[in-house]
Formats: structure tokens, sequence, C-alpha cells
């Protein structure tokens, strides 16, 4: 009997030749990841083991993205904490305001996690490296400090879905709006502590950017990982990134899932998320017309350049609607500066938008861009909870980079092809 | 492990910014959030709830981010347990993992509200409720959780291991 490629990486990080779902395994860990706000409470709990250092100074990852540049004292508290316990500790991979990026578009950049990696971060949207073929996971401070001073974490092997995406892709029909498909279709629990493998011919053209937004979004169907096999588009990502040696896995023809659903794309339009939940999905001509006051454009699920290329696009020569607040973010100093260079950030900036440096910001109701009772965002994140950008009043409609583009022209959901 | 409390009953797919809102975790001072604990399901829940009260839920509680801060904020307002029809995966881990008893009990939840009185017996995962007099067997943790649960948490269960 086959397995999938999760079962795989979970075995081979168990020295163990065969794991079947449901057995319960201890794995070493190659990357563990935290955050301004999640790292304090881990480097709390790890102190209480009285340790001289962490398991490997090489692989831990702490990055202050997430109220960061500092937006109060207590925030200033919590960065200071993680940027003092990583030079105490020697965490090589501490990344300065400056230098640093949203995390999940950083750690792959800089080439820290890898095809076959097994990665475990104190954040939820971990799940994004999946893209690249690892197997990467959320989870809270605590785990993160257990895997900073034993390098393994325990791990239930999770049963898998498959998904099958097949057709032709439409124009403006890309990444965020195949997951947003899943999520409508199988629910905000429908793949709770499964694995979700993207699979089809879609997949196989599909660029790596848009692959990252797909598995980035397996956490809002309450999946544990989304992983997507390594090819030629994720070899070419990596190759020179990496600065230390990877594997490649993919399932066998007779893994065993515990569902196969299939897509047809073809005549797909882009989806819009409504409040309060992702689950919440309609095509963007049903919702077309809706009123909003501001667009977010960034985040770990959209802050990528090819994101911003498509944004920019929509944008360029135009203006944002005189009621609308348009803010950009990049995901990293390194996708800021390459959009500076191709004109993107100018675009943008002449049609009105306001431009950050990296930060989760709003995306989780942080700061820079908060809404006031009663208003309502467009945003290319990844949560429209109730309160999620800001007031408990407030809402949230969760679309790609190009429907928000095109509503930031208008002033209110509009299809792309209305603008462009 | 027996416990005796009051039910606070609450819906399907609470996510952790309803535990506990994004704009208070600038700080991870338990008491802090325990302050605001569920406040953007039940603005009040804060300032009702005492001592040994019981959490309710129905599907998928927890959904959403890896915050900590969560089952902290429940732990430190007083809640004794949390019983769900589901938890999310990162909150059940979680839980686990800082020592907050949960239970998932898929028949029970309908039959259950707020103001009941629930008396359960965590190892057995037995719940009575007092209230309506009916009783319901939950799902024990497996044997490698309870190990966790047992040393107070996943820190005290490693701290062997790294001596």
């Amino acid at each position: 009997m086959g397995m999938t490629i999760t079962e795989k990486i979970l075995a081979a990080h168990a020295d163990r030749q065969e794991v079947r779902p449901g057995e319960l395994l201890n794995c070493k860990v190659d990357v563990v990841l935290g955050n301004d706000i999640t790292a304090p409470v881990a480097i709390e709990e790890f102190e209480k083991l009285n340790m001289d250092q962490v398991f490997d100074p090489n692989r831990v990852v702490i990055v202050p993205d997430h109220f960061a540049p500092n937006k109060d004292i207590k925030s200033a508290e919590q960065t200071k904490r993680i940027r003092d316990f990583s030079r105490k500790h020697g965490i090589v991979n501490y990344f300065e305001i400056g230098r640093m990026g949203i995390e999940h578009c950083l750690l792959p950049q800089e080439g820290l996690v890898l095809p076959g990696d097994l990665v475990i971060g104190a954040d939820s949207h971990t799940c994004t490296y999946g893209a690249l073929g690892a197997f990467s996971t959320g989870v809270g401070s605590t785990d993160m400090a257990a895997a900073m001073a034993t390098g393994e974490a325990w791990f239930k092997v999770p049963e898998t879905i498959k998904f099958v995406f097949y057709g032709e892709l439409p124009p403006w029909v890309g990444g965020k709006d195949l997951i947003l498909r899943v999520i409508g279709d199988i629910g905000v629990d429908g793949a709770r502590y499964m694995a979700m493998e993207f699979t089809g011919p879609v997949i196989d053209t599909l660029s790596i950017d848009n692959r990252f937004t797909m598995a980035n979004m397996a956490i809002e169907a309450g999946g544990k990982n989304g992983i997507i096999a390594p090819d030629r588009i994720t070899l070419d990502y990596v190759q020179g990134r990496n600065k230390r040696p990877y594997k490649v896995y993919a399932s066998d023809p007779d893994a065993v899932y515990s569902q196969i659903r299939e897509y047809d794309v073809t005549n797909m339009e882009p989806i819009v998320a409504l409040p309060h939940l992702p689950e919440n999905t309609k095509k963007v001509s049903e919702v077309a017309g809706t009123s909003i006051d501001q667009v977010v454009i960034g985040s770990c699920t959209n802050g990528r350049i090819e994101d911003l290329a498509i944004a920019a696009g929509i944008i360029k020569g135009k203006k944002v609607h005189p009621e609308i607040r348009l803010i950009v973010f990049p995901g990293t100093q390194e996708i800021y500066l390459e959009a500076l260079r191709k004109g993107y950030i100018e675009a943008m900036i002449e049609a009105g938008a306001a431009v950050s440096t990296p930060t989760c910001g709003p995306c989780l109701g942080g700061h820079m861009g908060i809404l006031a009772k009663g208003e309502r965002a467009l945003a290319t994140t990844n949560r429209n909870f109730k309160g999620r950008m800001g007031d408990p009043a407030s809402e949230v409609y969760l679309s790609s980079p190009a429907v928000a583009a095109a509503s930031a022209i208008t002033g209110k959901i509009t299809p792309p092809w209305e603008v462009a | 492990m027996n416990f005796v409390g009051k039910v606070y009953k609450f819906g399907s797919d609470i996510d952790t910014d309803a535990i506990i809102p994004a704009r208070y975790l600038n700080t991870s001072d338990p008491q802090e959030l325990a302050r605001h604990c569920m406040e953007d399901a039940d603005p009040n829940f804060p300032s009702v709830v005492q001592q040994g009260d019981i959490i309710v839920a129905d599907k998928n509680f927890g959904c959403g981010s890896s915050r900590e801060h969560a089952p902290i904020a429940i732990k430190a307002a007083g809640v004794s347990l949390v019983i769900a029809r589901s938890f999310a995966r990162i909150f059940y881990r979680n839980s686990v993992n800082i020592g907050l008893p949960i239970l998932e009990c898929p028949d029970c939840i309908d039959e259950i509200q707020t103001g009941d009185r629930l008396e359960v017996n965590l190892i057995k995962g037995e719940i009575k409720n007092n209230s309506t007099g009916k009783t319901y067997q939950a799902q024990p943790f497996p044997d490698f959780m309870q190990g966790i649960m047992d040393k107070g948490g996943l820190i005290e269960y490693v701290r062997e291991k790294v001596k």
C-alpha cells in the first residue's frame, strides 16, 4: 500500500519506513518559527527548562512582523524580548526591521524552508510552505518552546484529502479563487485535522506565488497542512536560495486518500468570501456593487510579487476612488524593492495608494488600517472573522488582488474585467 | 479529575479572534488576557464568568490563529473545562500543552444550555447534566495526551527528556 507525500515526510522525520493515518509520531523538525506575538510566550516556557542553548540556533527562525514596526510600548516590549533572546542564543535567522518581511513570504524567499522539510511555526499560516512540498503546520507557543529545546515535536499522522483541479483557468482567476472555492465547498472545518493535497493539470502549471496562496489558506478549511508535490516550478524557485540539501517527495500512485475531490476550473469566476467566515463564498459578479471603505492588498496570502504585478497592472494610470483608502503591503523588503524597480509601487502611489513596509498589520486588526464601527474592507488577506480588522461591528470581504485592485478604483466590489 | 460548574454556551466556529481579539495581544499576561476573554463573542462574559464555570460550544471551537493566548485567557478567566462538538486542531493541541481541560462530546451539545450545572469526570469522559439529569459519554484523552496533561503540560513533559 502506497503513501501520500505527507505520510512520507512524516515517516522520514520519525525514522520510519511506513506510517499510517492515526499513528502518533515523535518527529525531528527542520525549522521552528515564531513571531513577535507567539515567540514571547514560547520564550517564557523555554526558559522554565533552564537550558543554555536552543537545539540548533540555525534552525530557529524569529520574525517580528505582527505588531512590528512596534505599534505601541507593549509591542515594543514584546519585540525587545524576542530580539534579546535571539542575541543571547545566537539565533542567526532573527530578522530586524528593515530586513524582515511577513514571515511566510520571508522564509521561502530566504531559502530557510525547503522541499521535504518538516516545519512547525507558532503561527497558523505556517502551512504556507506546503507549496514547496514540505510538511509544514501551525502550532502554539508551547510546542515552539518544546521544539526549541528538543528539535522534536509530536504529530498524529493525518488523513489526506486530495483536491484535483482540471480544465482551463480563465483570465483573472488564480490561486486565491481556487482555495476560496475549496473552502466554500468543504467549509471552515471540512479538512479539520487533515492534510490537503493539491494536484491536477491546473496545479502543474500554476506559478509558485499562486501555490503559496493556496497552501497558506489550508488552515481556513481546518487543515493540518496543505501540500503540493515539488516539480520544475518549485525547484526553479528553490534553486539558488537553498543553503542546505533538500529532498523531493511525491505521493505513490496507490496512496490512500480519505476523499478525492475534483474541480473543473474552466467556467470559474473570481471568488469573494463574505463576512464572517472564509466559507461564505460567492462569485464576484454575485456581490458586485457592494460598497466598501478600505481595500487592503498584501499579507502572507497575497503579498508576493505576482500579486503586486496584477494589482499594479489594473491600477496603473487610474485613480483610487475618492472615498476608498487603498493600503498595500509588500510581503518582504525584496518583494518591495522588486515592485519598486518594476514600477508597480510608483503606479500604485500615483493612483493614491498608501504603501507600507512589510507587516501583518491590518490583517489581524493590529495596526496600519484598523476599521471603525460599521466600516467594510475588501482584503486579499485570509480571514474575515468578526472584528478581525478592527471594531467587532466592522466587516471584511476576502478576494484576490485582481478583484481588490479593481474595487479600489470603483469604490465598490467589482469584477476585474470591468476595469482592466 | 472531577469538575462541577455552571455552563456558558456558545455556537459554531468560535474563532480565536473571538476568544481573545488581536487588539489585546500586545501582552501575554494571563490576567490581562482573561479580562477580555470571549469578549467579541459575548461582551459580558469577562464580567460574569466565575471560577469553575464551564464553556460548552458547538463545532470547530478555537478555529483560526495559533495564538496560545486563547486557551491561556480561558484558563485564567477561571473556566475549568471546555466541552465542544469538535475542536480546531491547533486550539486542541494548545489546550493539552498548557493543561486546559477539554472534552469533545458531539452527543451532549444540543441538550446543554447556558446556566445548566454539569458534573464532569475528565479521566472517564463522563458528563452529567444536573439540570436535566441526563448523562453523556465523551471521548476521553488518548493515553499519550493524558500523559502530557498529568504532567501539567508539555513543558513539564519535555523537562525529563532534556535533563
